[in-house]
């Protein structure tokens, strides 16, 4: 007895390195693993408050960037509002009692990151504003990912630049549809992989959201064609898409909720299952 | 010694503040970032307690964690530096350096320089490994761990001299 308390006294140090070094390797093979499985984030009370100090400060710097965006923004509202029948000449439609499946909670992103290969970003809106994870977030340019991690008044989202986002794409002029990741390279392009090769592929076609996602509504843009490979492998082209986003600098950020999400995916966990 | 507590629980919550605030928001060249918070490891007194070091060591680098969204990399980059600090002493300064009072916020010394060269080396290492996670991704890890020493280095130096110039 008294050896081994000798011996645990000896090596303490080593043994306290040991645990400090377990318990951070778990916590870095944790989030390397699987989605929303990090223990540490940015999602929490100090941290979101403390970035979003700073972020109030260095917002200043971007407030023209951010007019421009919010004109170029409301230019294309107004066109949509000046360019829409008059009402009472339609045919009368009767409203269902909510409009629409989807809902949208404004946000501002408070921590960017797009230097490395698993790229989060925070905003500082949380479960208390009704976010909850695997909801999409947009900017007025286009798709920038999805909620990982909520807390109270936080929220961490997967970028768009990260080796773990997945997004069915399609494109817009033909349909045909893809699947929409990130390569780790360059941080104004991603990847549509996996069109099949009857799609005819132009450079400068737009790429949308597809309809079979649950995240984001059909055709919220995303970016244009650039380069066309074709995959040796499967035979289906790898086109590098051009982000709408600068995904660099972010501002304001819409968050969206599709309220018939649950419906859709326990209907098709039903449906598989049988 | 009160003050010297004092002034390293200073020094953490000075170098995390401006980490945060300032260089991870650098982005040189668009990816660079220098992370001179290990400074506080570096820092840190010779013959102070090894167990509070080890373990402020691995709250600095969870916090750093925290901010940047990375999940783990820099905790573990900064417990295994606070754990090697002893030997890399001993390389840089001779085996005897317990008994001769070492200040590394001195003047610039060739023993000075090349210990925190290899600090700087062996952190940045660990944790650009870390943080791609892929063996596919390994050279570009090194690449970046190469850019990111040099400009950790050069800053960790320059707040050397100028926190504590040479007094002599």
């Amino acid at each position: 007895m008294q050896q081994i308390l000798n011996f645990l006294y000896k090596n303490s140090i080593t043994l306290l390195f040991l645990l400090l070094l377990g318990i951070s390797l778990t916590f870095t093979i944790q989030s390397h693993s699987y989605h929303r499985s990090r223990a540490v984030s940015s999602a929490n009370a100090v941290t979101g408050y403390v970035s979003e100090q700073i972020n109030n400060v260095e917002a200043y710097f971007g407030l023209r960037e951010q007019n421009e965006h919010l004109a170029f923004e409301n230019a294309q509202l107004k066109r949509l509002l000046y360019n829409t029948q008059d009402s009472t000449n339609r045919p009368p439609v009767t409203l269902p009692n909510e409009l629409g499946a989807f809902k949208v909670i404004q946000s501002k992103v408070i921590i960017n990151s797009y230097n490395k290969q698993e790229n989060y970003l925070t905003i500082n809106n949380g479960a208390k504003d009704g976010i909850k994870p695997d909801m999409g977030v947009v900017s007025s340019q286009g798709v920038i990912g999805y909620i990982e991690q909520t807390s109270n008044g936080y929220a961490t989202i997967i970028s768009v630049l990260n080796k773990k986002f997945r997004l069915g794409a399609k494109i817009k002029k033909n349909n045909h549809f893809g699947t929409l990741i990130w390569n780790g390279k360059n941080t104004g392009f991603a990847q549509l992989v996996d069109v099949p090769r009857l799609a005819t592929v132009i450079k400068g076609d737009t790429i949308v959201t597809g309809a079979e996602s649950t995240i984001f509504p059909e055709n919220i843009p995303i970016g244009t064609i650039e380069k066309v490979y074709i995959d040796k492998k499967t035979n289906y082209y790898t086109l590098d898409i051009r982000l709408f986003n600068d995904m660099t600098s972010l501002g304001y950020v819409y968050v969206i909720e599709n309220k018939d999400r649950k419906e859709i995916e326990q209907l098709q966990q039903a449906t598989t299952n049988e | 010694m009160n003050s010297t507590v004092l002034i390293n629980i200073f020094r953490f919550l000075a170098l995390l503040a401006v980490q945060v605030a300032v260089f991870n928001r650098l982005d040189l060249f668009g990816f660079l970032n220098p992370y001179p918070y290990i400074l506080f490891i570096l820092l840190s007194p010779v013959n102070g307690n090894k167990a509070v070091l080890l373990i402020s060591a691995f709250f600095l680098g969870l916090f750093v964690d925290m901010f940047l969204n990375t999940g783990g990399p820099h905790s573990v980059a900064c417990v295994v530096l606070a754990y090697l600090r002893p030997t890399i002493f001993k390389f840089a300064f001779g085996i005897s350096y317990e008994y001769q009072t070492i200040k590394i916020n001195d003047r610039l010394s060739p023993e000075r320089f090349s210990f925190i060269l290899i600090s700087i080396i062996l952190h940045h290492l660990i944790l650009f490994q870390l943080e791609a996670f892929r063996f596919n991704l390994i050279l570009s890890a090194l690449l970046d761990t190469l850019y990111s020493t040099i400009f950790t280095l050069i800053i960790c130096i320059i707040t050397i001299y100028l926190i504590k110039p040479g007094k002599q």
